[in-house]
């Protein structure tokens, strides 16, 4: 075994005296990939960070050696940093729509290392760029450099920064998180590129790469090694294989056998529906013959009982979020109707009643913008007991604590103001401002996808115990198939506004699924390190077609002649409602 | 008032020197003109731009009158005009900006089209105007100098409040079912206070600016009275000379606004510091 291609002993990375990761040591040899996994928090962006030199927020390398490739990193000046950036040593971050200039040219953007660098001419970068654009298997890859930034999608976007890292050979390749903001469907698609792509680096070697990720199951498809961090010191590391099938730390088996959401208890009988959503159709822009310019929900149905469960899941863009609040009446519906209790809800929130406003309550997605910043957790809370049950005073106060108590934070967070309480605490502030209507029914629009899983976790259970005790009727908007199918009694799949299958929770846990719920089940990453190989790329052919199934140009199932040709039929049976042209019953397909 | 103290002495000496300035011309600008040695209008110097003096703190004046007499009385000017030109153009220009913004469309078109219209007619003449019709009083003053820059902070309430009124927060409240005034009142117009707050202690500078230019013309505070601005202007010939007559006012200017603007700053939230 030769030297190591990089290695980092004893490093740690200080704000002031305060450590943010300390002690920090690992090799990886040449070609291999080493992956960095823990919790948000837990160091690993400082870490892959410190080796190009880099720390944020005014930290600073305060001991420990850093080598890549035989050249010292620690103590080197900001001009000796920047002649290795970009040129030994590349980026690629977790956000691309973020890292891309858009008023500029793609391919601009991605000849400029090598152009900074002067290691290249414009045409041999231009060249070379396309060579890397069919590497990553991108869409006309001799053309696609023409296009801004905002002509592509947010997966051909991650593979095109990933182009831009590699284009100077680098002897290093940072990924931080580089799929985290993708949908399961994209992210099958980037990682098989990137995996591919990294391979094909340095004239076939292979790049070195520092893989930064939360999620276990990613990492086990790119990784040769892999270390884990806890709070800023590193756990446990070694080679993927060991750390995945016998991991020795206490954390790791943890992360490793990862708390599945236990199925929650069903809902009793068939109780009268407390919300029913009938052809809802809804969009932007002006509506014309009840269609509105850019729909965005067609035709979608479903009934949910008192103290029920619904899951939407979809990709983004599928409209979960916009039927949450249609239903809520921020979006008033061009078609369709909603009924809650059997009765018609107004479309427009200027025609609803305090009693309606109070019924339907909206959990939103993201705590950090939803809570005002200028308020105390105590009057977040306060509020909604005073417009809605007109409590003020000891009342409201005690009402607070007890709302508080009810969603399981500190008493003493009561004063504090929302911009000092954890991710955590303030979905929860969020989730309580909503129970404090006393609502009976609870739209819960992606409430832990900006959250840690062991956090997530947490909020998932309590929202189940919620709908327990109370009685309340929930619908789950969420990309965490795992945690819908467990909660949920039903689960509703949207594809481009779509609904495409709606099942029930043991129809949806079978092997039997309209295409689109198929492939959304597939691109779920597992353990298994040849998932990634043996997943079948995703296809797609041609664009939608208006009138005729929506998922046609992207399944794997489509029957040439009838799927291009004919509207798919609503087709019922074991559980399930789908819209396809293959029939979900087993006996019937026999 | 006991909260406010005890907050002054745990606050950042800026702070505490900034409020002492400013608590000197509030307590300056009601209590001067008992305090003044001499008589506002009163020739009581021989000389002309005279040095600093026991009997004259602050020397005299073009005309040969006592400038520290005359700085008190025009504190109270300054102060209460500027300010309260200041405050009232804040007032209106931030209700107006927030009542297009929540109610957009038609409403917010028609506000917005005023505003512009209003940007567009020059502040002096219409000053002229107004006083050649109505003469030239106190409330006539205060009112020009509100009318001036309520297009300015309605332009900048109004960007404000747009980008606020695109965020969650508000959307939850409206499908809270709150009212219009409720959701300006409590998610909107707490998170933009601070931008707002500095927005007008530019205003108040200007505004002290607008009411010198219209003494100039003489459609501003009327003699023998003047405010700071007017004391500077008047004493301008003074300058070659370096008499205090001038950079007494001058100086008295900047220690107001400084002071203004520095406890403005203070304000600001300790996490966005």
């Amino acid at each position: 075994m030769s030297a190591p291609h990089i290695e980092v002993s004893g490093l740690t990375v200080a704000v002031g005296d305060v450590p943010i990761v300390s002690d920090i040591s690992f090799a990886v040899q040449r070609g291999e990939v080493l992956a960095l996994i823990g919790e948000s928090g837990s160091g690993k962006s400082t870490t892959a960070l410190a080796l190009m030199g880099w720390c944020r927020h005014g930290g600073r390398i305060a001991s420990g050696t850093i080598r890549v490739g035989g050249m010292v990193i620690e103590g080197k000046s900001e001009e000796e940093l920047s002649a290795i950036r970009g040129r030994h040593i590349a980026y690629i971050a977790q956000s691309a729509a973020a890292a891309f200039n858009p008023s500029r040219r793609i391919m601009a953007q991605v000849i400029e290392p090598a152009i900074i660098h002067r290691i290249m001419t414009r045409q041999e970068a231009e060249a070379k760029a396309v060579d890397l654009f069919r590497a990553l298997a991108l869409p006309s890859p001799e053309t696609i450099g023409d296009r801004y930034p905002h002509q592509v999608s947010g997966g051909q976007l991650q593979r095109l920064m990933a182009a831009m890292a590699l284009i100077t050979d680098p002897e290093l390749v940072i990924l931080d998180e580089p799929t985290t903001a993708l949908d399961v469907t994209t992210q099958v698609e980037v990682l098989k590129c990137f995996k591919a792509a990294l391979a094909h680096c340095n004239h076939g070697r292979g790049a070195t790469a520092i893989y930064v990720s939360h999620d276990l199951a990613v990492v086990a498809q790119m990784a040769d090694r892999i270390a884990v961090l806890l709070k800023g010191r590193l756990v446990e590391e070694g080679p993927a294989e060991q750390v995945l099938t016998a991991p020795r730390d206490a954390y790791t088996q943890v992360l490793v056998n990862a708390p599945h959401p236990v199925p929650a208890a069903p809902a009793g009988d068939d109780a009268a529906p407390v919300l029913s959503v009938r052809g809802l159709t809804a969009g932007y822009g002006r509506v014309i013959d009840g269609m509105p310019q850019i729909p965005v929900l067609r035709d979608v149905a479903f009934d949910l009982p008192a103290g029920g469960a619904l899951g939407i899941i979809g990709e983004s863009g599928s409209g979960k979020s916009t039927l949450a609040r249609v239903i809520a009446g921020l979006l008033p519906a061009a078609q369709g109707e909603v009924l809650l209790n059997g009765s018609a809800l107004p479309p427009r929130l200027e025609d609803r009643s305090l009693d309606q406003f109070r019924t339907v309550q909206l959990v939103f997605q993201n705590a950090d913008t939803a809570l005002n910043p200028a308020h105390s957790v105590r009057r977040i809370l306060a509020r909604p007991l005073q417009h809605y049950h007109g409590l003020t005073g000891a009342a409201a106060d005690r009402r607070v604590a007890e709302l508080l108590d009810l969603t399981r934070l500190p008493a003493e967070v009561i004063d504090r103001p929302v911009t000092k309480l954890s991710g955590g605490q303030k979905q929860r502030v969020n989730l309580a401002r909503a129970l404090a209507a006393e609502p009976k029914v609870l739209l819960c629009d992606e409430v832990t996808s900006a959250l840690d899983t062991v956090v997530g976790a947490a909020i998932l259970s309590l929202i189940e115990d919620l709908r327990r005790d109370l009685g309340l009727a929930t619908v789950f908007i969420s990309h965490d198939i795992h945690a819908v199918s467990a909660l949920c009694e039903k689960v509703l799949v949207l594809y481009g506004g779509t609904p495409v299958e709606l099942a029930t929770r043991a129809a949806f846990n079978g092997s039997r699924h309209h295409p689109y719920t198929s492939l959304l089940k597939s691109s779920l990453p597992t353990m298994d390190p040849r998932w990634l190989d043996t997943t079948r790329a995703p296809i797609l052919r041609g664009f939608r077609v208006e009138g005729l199934c929506p998922f046609q140009p992207r399944c794997a199932e489509a029957v040439p002649g009838l799927c291009d040709a004919v509207p798919a039929p609503l087709r019922e049976g074991d559980g399930m409602r789908w819209l396809c042209h293959h029939s979900p019953s087993i006996k019937e397909q026999a | 008032m006991k909260r406010s103290i005890s907050l002054l002495a745990g606050a950042p000496l800026a702070t505490r020197i900034a409020a002492g300035f400013v608590g000197f011309w509030l307590v300056l600008a009601v209590a001067g003109p008992w305090v003044a040695p001499h008589p506002v209008g009163a020739f009581v110097d021989q000389d002309v731009f005279s040095g600093l003096s026991a009997r004259f703190w602050l020397g005299s004046d073009y005309l040969g009158r006592d400038v520290f007499s005359r700085l008190l009385y025009g504190a109270r000017y300054t102060v209460f005009l500027g300010l309260g030109a200041a405050l009232l153009a804040a007032c209106c220009g931030t209700t107006l900006a927030l009542w297009a913004t929540l109610s957009g469309g038609m409403v917010d078109e028609i506000i917005s089209r005023a505003m512009d219209t209003l940007i567009s007619i020059p502040s002096k003449i219409l000053a002229l105007v107004l006083v050649a019709a109505c003469g030239s009083s106190l409330p006539l003053l205060l009112l020009i100098c509100a009318l001036t820059y309520v297009p300015g902070n309605f332009r900048i309430a109004r960007a404000l409040a747009m980008n606020l009124a695109a965020l969650d927060f508000v959307a939850a409240a409206r499908a809270r079912g709150e009212r219009k005034f409720a959701i300006a009142l409590h998610e909107v117009l707490p998170n933009m206070i601070h931008p707002l707050l500095a927005d007008l202690g530019l205003r108040f500078v200007f505004v002290v600016l607008l009411l010198s230019g219209l003494s100039f013309l003489g459609l501003g505070v009327q003699p023998p009275y003047a405010d700071l601005g007017s004391l500077v202007r008047e004493n301008i010939s003074g300058l070659t000379e370096g008499a205090p007559a001038i950079l007494a006012p001058a100086l008295a200017i900047a220690v107001l606004t400084v002071g203004t603007n520095l406890l403005i700053d203070a304000l600001k939230p300790e996490d966005k510091r």
